[in-house]
């Protein structure tokens, strides 16, 4: 116990309290000297003072928690050593500093997994009160949060979506940290104490998001639209701070990446034969290090909309709500790449290995990756078609995004080649995968009529879209990671997951989440808008709703079944050393769990990553130590 | 070769069954304006691209599921094939080909949308949190129902009074934002008589779900006949009439019910005066003149039981304009 409460995360989040209070009250002291209000509405300090308060908490919870002691020594003129030895074990390793990519791949994919059952428990929320047309239990009369029912509906709406989106990045990042410097034969990435800072920025700006549904609550989805959101609750301020905190941990995680790719790869490996999740990871870091910017910056507009009175997005002061768009959007649609490329990536990485036959269209694959990153700068504004933007843009825009197609199906044509005439096992991680297809095969094909302006019009901010974007996150970002953590399971453990429990898991989560999105489509449609809380008995779509509540609950009972899988195989999973999936892959060339400092000794490049079915010496050769001179 | 003919003609099958299964199914609501038209035509040819892109990747995929998978007991790799550079480039390009068409056809429809007459009914549509009303400059009338008259086209003049709404009649299939601070404009030739309902989509806050608000489309006859009722309900000067009107003008009808039936957001103002209002505190209150009064200029004073006081934005308006809206609240018994 003491050692919990003594975990970095515990005195991280202690001194975040702490930063809150001075900082508040800080900012009260100094009204209280101007002679304004010092206390007033539901909870107790002024807007203001939340807002320094809340962002000096993070900064204490990042030099509680110890992420920056080694730099603060630094500044001082005293020296630390290179590596800190992790003396820490188990559980206490994931709640501690630590400078070791796999250790914090593993806190990034744990934290993921803590949100995504957050953003989970919310969805159930609203998705009972959305069973039947009416109010059920969220209703005029239920109080919480000092937020009725109908305000609480859309708080718990707009979180589900932010903090399925940071749980997002976090996991992307989980499995890029930990695999990526594998793949490429590093000891570690280029920036380990940055690589960590960027890690624990993620839990004070989770803080963040869950304190905004206290404080009044998010009224506007997770788009945080002006002048709705100049006027909602404080919630809203807290909402935007802890977005524009956790786009710091994209940015330097991407940096990191990126610096690591391209400086610390094994010898011999070339651009063209890095596996196919390091180009992914590539694509997704050039992204997140050059669009997240905007995010914050448009969040940190409104936010000062607020504070200081400036008038951006105030029409009465000279200002503009749809420059807000703008700017949100330069960010937010590039970054449902950043959420899928990654997992496409794993899905390109994974299929060879349960195919046996080498990725078909390799070099294809790797430029469709950049060619989605770069073509998803151009296509912002199909989020505005209805938003009263200048018109003729309108086809441009339509242009540049139906282009998106191309490259995606570079991909799905070359995985369905890969698939073809090869010897096909279909283990769980394998399941996964082609789950992964299908459904992003779903999104994909719902994209192009939301990017066609015409049929935009009736689609745009419809459940057809709701529909469209959960099928591209689905087979983009979950299904890959599920796939990638049964997969790695074993690298990171020693141990494999259970394959009963694991097929249960995807034969659950499969037909009732495609069965969800359809006829989230469906009811689309007919007429159902966006983020309501309820609906019009006259569309006659109860039914379906009724449907998709069971849908969604049978989602929830298969991620049950996961997490007991997950946690059990811990201790009791069976004993997996070698090179279980018979893989060419340079981490599965050494015992697991992979040890400390990763390759006792180092590779080098001597073949194709992907070529099973040929008769050579593999991918990489093991660089035998001559006269003891390594280290 | 087998292999390749087998997929070939699945791929054809699962197109015409996947495109015939959704077309009978019958995917959009009834077609009520003449821009629904190339709109539809536009969704019916993505359908047939969605029906024919879908088969040609889940047929091979799923074959290969079936004819490729690991025989029992063969733990061998597959045969070698790296790649194919012609085939690469042919499902580079087929696809481009394809998206131009596509986009061309986009364009094409979306021109048909904005065909522009000059003749077009002017209506003005004021948008606020969280009712529609709608006035007729043409005629002097205000309305909270937007009446249209058959096949003659329309031009919508939106404007919001607070935050972003967007007007959505799902069977005219067009949306279009209503932004403050400008005038965004929404063309309609309605086509089909009928009733349907303008539904807010864009999130305008906690009762974004009950912005709603009827739509009739009717013969033209009709039309003018309930222009003309409107018009001679303008034209008479009673305090109840005037009241009605600043009621509709303001919006107040999006939520305030006339009838013993409420809606949601707000108590109904049918039987209200003179009544005993139980208010959140436990105490009750007289809805008098001066209760009224105040409920419109300053919304939060008192909390009705019930409902949120945080919804209704305080309103402006004179002594007179309250005495006639009160002298309307009271006629609704």
């Amino acid at each position: 116990m003491k050692r919990f409460f003594g975990s970095a995360l515990m005195r991280g989040l202690f001194w975040q309290v702490v930063g809150l209070l001075v900082g508040a009250g800080l900012v009260t002291g100094i009204r209280a000297i101007m002679g304004l209000s010092t206390i007033e509405g539901p909870f107790f300090f002024t807007e203001p003072a939340w807002v320094l308060g809340a962002f000096v908490g993070v900064i204490c919870f990042l030099v509680g928690s110890g992420v920056t002691s080694d730099w603060i020594k630094w500044a001082r003129g005293i020296d630390t050593p290179d590596h800190h030895e992790d003396h820490y074990t188990g559980w206490e390793k994931i709640l501690n500093v630590s400078v070791d990519h796999k250790v914090i791949g593993i806190q990034y994919t744990m934290t993921a997994l803590v949100l995504i059952s957050l953003g989970g428990l919310f969805a159930l929320i609203f998705r009972v009160e959305l069973a039947q047309s009416g109010l059920q239990f969220l209703t005029q009369e239920f109080k919480l949060f000092d937020q009725n029912g109908l305000a609480l509906y859309n708080s718990l709406m707009s979180l589900h979506g932010m903090v399925m989106i940071v749980s997002i990045l976090l996991g992307t990042a989980g499995f890029i940290n930990y695999v990526v410097p594998l793949l490429i034969g590093a000891q570690d990435m280029a920036f380990p104490r940055m690589n960590a800072f960027a890690y624990w920025i993620a839990p004070p700006a989770a803080v963040l998001l869950i304190l905004s549904l206290i404080l009044g609550g998010v009224s506007t989805g997770w788009t945080g639209y002006p002048p709705l959101s100049a006027k909602s609750p404080m919630g809203m301020q807290m909402f935007f701070l802890g977005v524009f905190v956790a786009g710091w941990s994209s940015i330097l995680g991407a940096l990191n990446n990126i610096v690591t790719v391209i400086r610390m790869r094994a010898k011999g490996m070339t651009a063209w034969k890095m596996p196919i999740l390091v180009w992914a990871a590539v694509a997704t870091s050039l992204i997140s290090l050059t669009a997240t910017q905007l995010i914050g910056l448009s969040f940190q507009l409104v936010m000062f909309q607020r504070l200081f009175g400036m008038g951006f997005f105030d029409p009465d002061k000279g200002g503009n709500p749809v420059l807000f768009q703008h700017l949100f959007w330069f960010y937010s649609h590039p970054a449902v790449y950043v959420f899928i490329l990654p997992g496409l990536g794993v899905v390109s990485e994974l299929l060879p290995v349960f195919v046996r036959k080498p990725l078909f269209g390799y070099r294809w694959i790797a430029m469709s990756s950049l060619g989605i990153a770069l073509v998803g700068f151009v296509v912002w504004a199909h989020h505005m078609f209805t938003s009263g933007m200048n018109e003729y843009l309108r086809l441009p825009f339509m242009y540049s995004t139906l282009l998106v197609a191309i490259p995606t199906g570079v991909k799905f044509f070359s995985w369905t080649a890969t698939l073809w005439g090869g010897k096909i096992r279909t283990p769980t991680p394998m399941l996964f995968v082609l789950g992964s297809i299908v459904v992003f095969l779903m999104g994909g094909l719902s994209g192009p009529p939301n990017a066609t302006v015409s049929t935009d019009l009736h689609l745009h901010d419809t459940y057809f879209i709701v529909g469209h974007f959960h099928d591209t996150i689905f087979g983009g970002f979950v299904f890959p990671f599920f796939a990638a953590i049964y997969y790695w399971f074993p690298k990171a453990t020693g141990r494999r997951m259970n394959e009963p429990l694991g097929k249960i898991h995807f034969w659950l989560m499969t037909p009732s989440f495609i069965a969800l999105t359809l006829l989230m489509m469906r009811v689309g449609l007919i007429g159902m808008r966006r983020r309501i809380a309820d609906y019009d008995p006259g569309l006659g779509i109860d039914g379906y709703h009724m449907i998709m509540t069971v849908m969604a609950f049978l989602i929830a009972t298969s991620v049950l079944v996961f997490f007991y899988n997950f946690f059990t195989s811990l201790k009791k999973g069976e004993k997996a050393e070698g090179n279980l999936w018979n893989s060419r892959s340079p981490e599965w060339q050494v015992p697991s769990p992979m040890p400390a400092h990763n390759y006792e000794t180092p590779f080098e490049v001597v073949g194709e990553p992907y070529d099973y079915g040929l008769k050579d010496n593999g991918f990489i050769k093991f660089i035998e130590p001559s006269k003891g001179a390594h280290k | 070769m087998r292999h390749f003919t087998i997929v070939g003609l699945l791929v054809f099958l699962l197109t015409a069954l996947t495109y015939a299964g959704l077309t009978a199914i019958g995917l959009m609501p009834v077609q009520a304006s003449a821009q629904a038209i190339p709109i539809d035509w536009m969704w019916n040819w993505q359908i047939l691209a969605i029906s024919f892109f879908f088969s040609l990747i889940m047929v091979p995929m799923v074959y290969s599921l079936v004819v490729f998978r690991k025989k029992p007991g063969d733990d061998t790799d597959a045969e070698h094939i790296e790649g194919h550079t012609n085939l690469e480039i042919a499902w580079t390009v087929f696809p481009l080909i394809i998206v131009v068409i596509f986009a061309y056809l986009g364009a094409f429809s979306l021109g048909e949308t904005r065909k522009v007459d000059p003749n077009a009914m002017v209506i003005n549509v004021t948008a606020r949190q969280f009712a529609w009303s709608f006035e007729y400059p043409e005629y002097g009338i205000v309305s909270d129902k937007l009446h249209l008259p058959y096949n003659r086209q329309v031009l919508l003049k939106m404007q919001s009074e607070d935050v972003i709404h967007s007007f959505w009649v799902p069977e005219f299939r067009l949306k279009q934002d209503v932004v403050p601070g400008r005038i965004t404009e929404y063309r309609v030739t309605p086509y089909l008589v009928g009733e349907y309902k303008v539904r807010c989509a864009e999130i305008c806050g906690a009762n974004h779900s009950y912005m709603e608000a009827n739509v009739i489309v009717d013969e033209v006859v009709t039309f003018d006949a309930w222009v003309a009722e409107q018009q001679a309900l303008a034209s008479v000067k009673t305090p109840e009439g005037l009241g009605k009107q600043i009621a509709t003008a303001n919006g107040c009808v999006g939520c305030h019910s006339a009838t013993s039936s409420p809606l949601p957001s707000a108590p109904t103002w049918f039987g209200l005066f003179g009544s005993q209002v139980e208010l959140a505190d436990g105490t009750t209150v007289t809805a008098d003149e001066a209760f009224i009064k105040e409920s419109i200029l300053d919304p939060k004073a008192k909390e009705v039981k019930g409902y949120s006081p945080t919804i209704m934005p305080a309103f402006a308006l004179s002594d007179e304009e309250i005495a006639n809206l009160t002298a309307y609240i009271k006629s609704l018994k």
